[in-house]
């Protein structure tokens, strides 16, 4: 509500500051060449003026005003009774501000609906002062601006610079986030630390958060198990479907197919792509996982179980197949048609031509192609629960039931769960040692790929 | 080796999809000499070349007619396999395209797909004849394992001949391989073209006229995909009968 009005204002502001600029800016033309940049270059100027400031007012003052409201609203005499422990009063300031927001909301602590009405006033009060300082600041962006409205101010390149910082904070908004996201996890991780030691983490075979109480806590978060299922299944299972399947229809597409052909396969190939992985999911779930139980019933196996490593690892292949096979082709077709020609003119076969000097040149591309695939393959989530088993299980028989880091991490997190208990941290630690993988995977793999690209530019 | 004729030509025609690029070219090419094409760009010559050792099969839409014959043999019927006329018609390029793989391999990759060589010993002979009759060995020797890549243009385009020696042509097909050199490098590769001539025959297209005279022992004149004048060089230089001839010759045009 509050950011709609603020907006509004601001935008008002800044189209009535354009429309005087302007005008004021006109009535300076004495003829070509008198000023430096056109009036409606002076108009946006001090659009601007009046936008940016107000609006990064707004920001700070987003940011600080709740702090502030909850002040206020326990300096109320009502507030001594609120409970010393932190997480309680944030948990009742919180109902406070549902109460306050929607007064038929029905609050759990009767407190909360002692402290609505302080709450409502301490909010309104605050709102004023903000909307104050918003509209102090765009008037004092825009009297600014408007003293430099003379025939020699460059306006146009100011425009530009403003221009050029808007999209800077554009881009910045979205690393911010990157950097907000890891911080958490980071921070989250580090209070799961404090609990079982990151060495029994990391090294640990035995897994069963649900267990974890008392003394013997560092035993049951040994994470290998979820890291092995994860690296079974994403890198090596999947991998082996991917990897000859996506080479062999890149090199398909990209050496034998004729224009004809490729004109359907490379779009159909494409659609993989696009299936949403929870779609494959129950693909897994219901055709392919039983299908293999019931393979592994006829191999004599005593009572099979419905989710295995393979039927999440086949599925999770197919669905990587368009990848590799799009990085492959990528990289094959940058190997120049020189190359090629070369061998065939020395009388090479196409397929000989293909292994000895189309692939060996594409193969630092390939690479990276795979290895991207890898660090979306163990990223994935819905099929491994759809598909895997929840069992954590440090084992090489592929029609076992296995879990996977993504898994754990779902399961972690969903349903009602204690926020600072062990067991709910500890997906964050599994989300970060995820992280941090993909991103090493994917730092090589753009490497490999630059280093790739220069070589034949 | 005597003036035999090696490879001749009737009445072909390539055409790219509806565009005819040669029309009606009739030509015979002989052994022990080398021979030029000139013309103007997109005169065909570069294409009717690639029709020589079927490379134009691998544009798909790429169709030739009529009769090209090696030692007699139609190199477009039905039993000919383009593989094993590849081998016996090799082919350098107009950029010099060396393997991605050391030098010593560069070479051996042409004879042990054919299955030349036998054992080591012998491989290593290959490569070293190669190398030596492209006039490349005494340059090469200590460092044939270095990558072919990191050679120089000119270096690079006589490893791309060796390479195309070591599998013992017959003929030997070079589109325009001096036009990305400096003109040391390219004295160099006239140079080898005149020491490799008695044992191949070489047909060569360029654009520069200057290198037609210096090289060739004859010339063909295409233009528009007609093959104009095909003669002695000698006699075409200096003497040629029909007036297009001439006028390229003398620059009018090209």
């Amino acid at each position: 509500m509050l950011i709609a009005v603020v907006l509004a204002v601001v935008a008002g502001l800044g189209l009535i500051g354009w429309y005087t600029a302007r005008a004021k800016a006109r009535l300076l033309y004495t003829g070509r060449g008198s000023m430096r940049a056109t009036a409606n270059y002076h108009g946006l100027h001090l659009a601007l003026w009046i936008a940016i400031p107000a609006l990064i007012a707004f920001a700070v003052w987003t940011a600080v005003s709740p702090g502030l409201v909850n002040e206020a609203v326990l300096a109320d005499p009502a507030a001594q009774m609120l409970p010393a422990s932190d997480m309680e009063r944030a948990s009742i300031l919180a109902e406070a501000r549902a109460v306050a927001s929607d007064p038929s909301t029905v609050a759990f602590n009767p407190l909360a609906n002692r402290l609505a009405e302080p709450m409502r006033s301490a909010q309104t009060q605050f709102g004023f002062i903000g909307i104050a300082l918003v509209l102090i600041c765009a008037l004092a962006g825009g009297g600014y601006a408007w003293t430099r409205i003379r025939a020699d101010f460059p306006a146009r390149s100011r425009v530009e610079r403003g221009i050029m910082l808007l999209l800077l904070a554009a881009s910045l908004i979205a690393i911010l986030t990157t950097v907000g996201i890891v911080a958490s996890l980071v921070f989250e991780t580090a209070l799961f630390f404090r609990d079982v030691s990151p060495w029994s983490f990391l090294t640990g075979t035995h897994w069963s958060p649900g267990n974890a109480i008392g003394a013997d806590i560092d035993d049951n978060f040994g994470a290998v198990p979820l890291f092995w299922g994860t690296i079974y299944i994403g890198a090596i299972i999947a991998m082996i479907i991917a990897i000859p399947l996506g080479l062999m229809s890149a090199i398909y597409l990209t050496q034998y197919a004729d224009a004809k052909v490729r004109r359907w396969t490379k779009p159909a190939l494409e659609i993989l792509a696009g299936v949403p992985t929870v779609v494959y999911g129950y693909f897994a779930a219901l055709t392919i996982a039983p299908a293999i139980r019931d393979f592994a019933a006829s191999l004599g196996y005593q009572n099979p179980s419905t989710e295995s490593a393979l039927a999440a690892g086949l599925v999770m292949g197919v669905m990587i197949i368009p990848f590799v096979s799009s990085m492959a082709d990528d990289s094959i077709a940058a190997v120049p048609r020189a190359m090629s020609d070369g061998s065939l003119a020395m009388g090479a076969t196409r397929s000989e031509t293909i292994k000895k000097v189309v692939l060996p040149a594409a193969l630092p591309g390939i690479v990276a192609g795979v290895m991207l695939a890898v660090s979306r393959a163990i990223g994935e989530t819905m099929i491994v629960v759809m598909a895997a088993g929840a069992t954590a299980r440090l084992t090489a028989d592929p029609l076992a039931s296995m879990t996977t880091v993504t898994y754990q991490i779902v399961q972690m997190l969903t349903g009602d769960q204690e926020f600072d208990s062990p067991k709910t941290l500890s997906a964050f630690a599994l989300g970060l040692v995820l992280f941090i993988v993909t991103l090493i995977l994917n730092i090589i793999a753009l490497r490999v790929v630059k280093r790739f690209r220069e070589a034949y530019e | 080796m005597t003036n035999e004729t090696k490879m001749t030509a009737r009445h072909v025609d390539v055409f790219y999809g509806d565009k005819k690029a040669i029309d009606d070219v009739s030509i015979d090419i002989d052994n022990g000499i080398v021979t030029a094409f000139i013309g103007p760009s997109g005169c065909g010559k570069s294409t009717f070349l690639r029709s020589l050792n079927r490379m134009n099969d691998t544009i798909p839409i790429a169709r030739v007619t009529g009769e090209i014959k090696l030692d007699g043999d139609d190199i477009y019927a039905s039993g000919m396999d383009p593989v094993a006329l590849r081998a016996r018609v090799g082919m350098v390029f107009q950029k010099p395209n060396p393997f991605p793989k050391s030098i010593y391999e560069n070479i051996a990759y042409g004879p042990r797909i054919h299955g030349i060589a036998q054992g080591k010993a012998d491989m290593d002979a290959i490569v070293e004849k190669a190398l030596t009759r492209a006039g490349l060995w005494q340059e090469v020797k200590d460092r044939l394992t270095d990558a072919g890549t990191a050679l120089s243009g000119g270096q690079q385009q006589r490893l791309c001949i060796a390479r195309a020696i070591a599998v013992s042509p017959e003929v030997i097909l070079m589109d325009e391989p001096c036009s990305a050199l400096d003109p040391i490098a390219t004295a160099r590769i006239e140079e080898l073209i005149e020491d490799l001539k008695n044992r191949y025959a070489i047909v060569i297209v360029t654009h520069s006229m200057q290198q037609a005279a210096r090289v060739s022992q004859r010339t063909a004149f295409f233009h528009l995909g007609n093959l104009v004048e095909y003669g002695d060089t000698e006699q075409v230089f200096q003497n040629p009968q029909e007036t297009r001839t001439k006028d390229y010759i003398t620059g009018r045009y090209g």
